[in-house]
């Protein structure tokens, strides 16, 4: 559908916003990834609360939900490569878990720009950084998400 | 929660529900469809246990949450125990004290409820409404479709007609000249959360329903989902005792319609099939007639009644989205095993859940043949839309 939920309209942001991202990052590629971000000493949004799991596919579109209604204003899902998931097929699985949970997403009215799924690999430190940053950046614009029931 | 808390709660619930009257017979037991299948779960048991004042054990079993609110042991209850509010009233309490159900699909549906409780929500519901099909912001009659949308994203690979009831019954009330109320400002009905004990979410949900029928003006809600019903006719008058709106469930409107001569069921439907009563409509309303009404009245139809059929119908293993387990599964099949043995070609039944959950069973291995249980499960309104 076209139109825009009222929780989705760009710049209603009340000024110095910050959103709370969760970020769900696989144990072995976007995990280490998001290490080597900070190894590195490369400098990212403070906005997102990392959670660890152990593959992507892991995903499933409760999480998602169960985040937005505790109060995130975004979602971001970060997994192995296509071809590189270390389960062999879980980021597959992931695609497939974050393209459903979409769904419900648009038809419950949420931006569906909440919701990001990226490849990061272990050495890929500065796509975490760029990613995060650009993902905050997006979600800042977009304002809260206001489902929060604390 | 403290200990003199639950005390207190259960010693309500014991007066409310008649509890106290129990005399120990059973009946209960004996009726149980989860005693069937696990004989470690005893209903007369737990009530034994409260009359003990034993508060926290009953709150804190795992008992409570197992139970399906079917109501078989209510209905055929001797001394009249309202058995199910009593379940009902104990999960409150639990969960109040931090014990909360193992929901389907990590609680999927249960978060969905919580999100659809903000306000202003803007929810995009009906992309399933195809070309030709008339439907309205107000009006006099208002179709409350249900979570049918999210369902079919969510067990679409279980169930891929999971719209296709409230599409027939947007066509049939098209057909009787009915431009139902159909509208994105539609929310869950919060029976799940009712019955999971999760009473804040409830109501929050109902007030808001409430509110956007009040909005429609319409003057008769018609429900095809039974727990939507139920939550409709009983349990919305518990938010707000001045909602007085008439609600029907649709098979008791079309039998109305019947009777004037408005629903003319004229085309031929040359099978055998079988009707599943959810428990929600046999049981808890009573809606047990006129499906069977309806049916008759099809050309060419017939209709095969299953071992268990009425207000002693079996169930389908699950209720509220809670606890699935090994023991629903042999609830499914033994009921699946009951609509096939009719011979009808079709089980048909009105509650998307049911569907989804008899689908659901008939997938993997099975300890039998699969002809066994092999039988389509589809929606009731989709053969009344074929006949018309």
């Amino acid at each position: 559908m076209e139109a825009e939920s009222p929780s989705g309209v760009a710049g209603k942001a009340a000024p110095g916003f910050e959103p709370k991202i969760v970020a769900f990052c696989c144990n072995w590629c976007s995990y280490a990834g998001a290490d080597l971000t900070g190894v590195s000493r490369m400098q990212y949004s403070p906005n997102i609360r990392i959670i660890r799991v152990m593959c992507s596919g892991r995903i499933e579109p409760n999480f998602v939900l169960r985040a937005l209604e505790l109060g995130a204003d975004g979602v971001l899902v970060a997994g192995c490569h296509i071809g590189d998931c270390h389960y062999i097929s879980g980021n597959k699985e992931a695609e497939k878990q974050i393209a459903r949970t979409a769904r419900l997403l648009e038809i419950l009215g949420v931006d569906k720009r909440r919701l990001r799924l990226e490849w990061i690999s272990a050495s890929e430190g500065q796509k975490f950084a760029n990613t995060v940053n650009a993902f905050t950046k997006e979600v800042r614009e977009l304002g809260p998400a206001g489902y929060g029931r604390k | 929660m403290a200990a003199d808390e639950a005390k207190q709660k259960l010693d309500g619930l014991i007066k409310k529900t008649g509890a106290f009257d129990c005399v120990e017979c059973g009946k209960c037991t004996s009726l149980c469809p989860i005693t069937k299948e696990d004989p470690n779960f005893a209903p007369r048991l737990i009530v034994v246990k409260a009359l003990e004042g034993m508060a926290e054990q009953v709150a804190g079993a795992r008992d409570i949450w197992v139970c399906l609110t079917c109501a078989r042991c209510s209905a055929k209850c001797p001394y009249k125990v309202n058995y199910t509010e009593f379940i009902r009233g104990m999960r409150e309490t639990a969960r109040k004290g931090g014990v909360a159900p193992a929901c389907s699909e990590g609680g999927l549906m249960n978060s969905l409820a919580g999100l659809m409780t903000k306000p202003d929500l803007g929810q995009n519901r009906l992309g399933w409404l195809e070309e030709g099909m008339k439907v309205a912001e107000k009006g006099q009659y208002l179709l409350f479709t249900g979570c049918t949308p999210y369902l079919n994203v969510i067990f679409g690979e279980k169930d891929d007609r999971v719209l296709e009831g409230t599409k027939a019954a947007v066509r049939i009330l098209n057909k009787l000249g009915i431009t139902p109320v159909v509208s994105a400002d539609e929310r869950c009905c919060g029976h799940d959360q009712y019955w999971a004990g999760d009473r804040e979410t409830f109501e929050k949900l109902a007030r808001l329903n409430i509110e956007w029928i009040k909005s429609t003006g319409a003057k008769t809600v018609l429900a095809t989902c039974p727990e939507c019903f139920r939550a409709l006719t009983k349990d919305y008058q518990k938010v707000d005792p001045d909602f007085d709106i008439e609600v029907l469930h649709i098979s008791e409107f079309l039998c109305d319609q019947l009777e004037d001569g408005k629903l003319k069921l004229t085309k031929e439907v040359p099978e055998t099939v079988t009707y599943h009563d959810g428990c929600r409509l046999a049981r808890h309303i009573g809606v047990v007639d006129e499906p069977r009404m309806l049916l008759e009245k099809v050309p060419g139809l017939k209709m095969a009644e299953m071992e268990s059929a009425g207000d002693e119908s079996a169930c389908c293993g699950v209720s509220a989205l809670m606890n699935c387990d090994n023991t629903s599964k042999s609830i499914q099949l033994r009921r699946l095993k009951e609509a096939k043995a009719t011979g009808a070609s079709r089980m048909l039944a009105f509650c998307p859940k049911c569907r989804i959950h008899f689908k659901c069973a008939r997938t993997g291995n099975l300890p039998f043949p699969k002809e066994e249980v092999d039988i389509d499960v589809v929606d009731f309104l989709t053969v009344l839309d074929r006949a018309i």
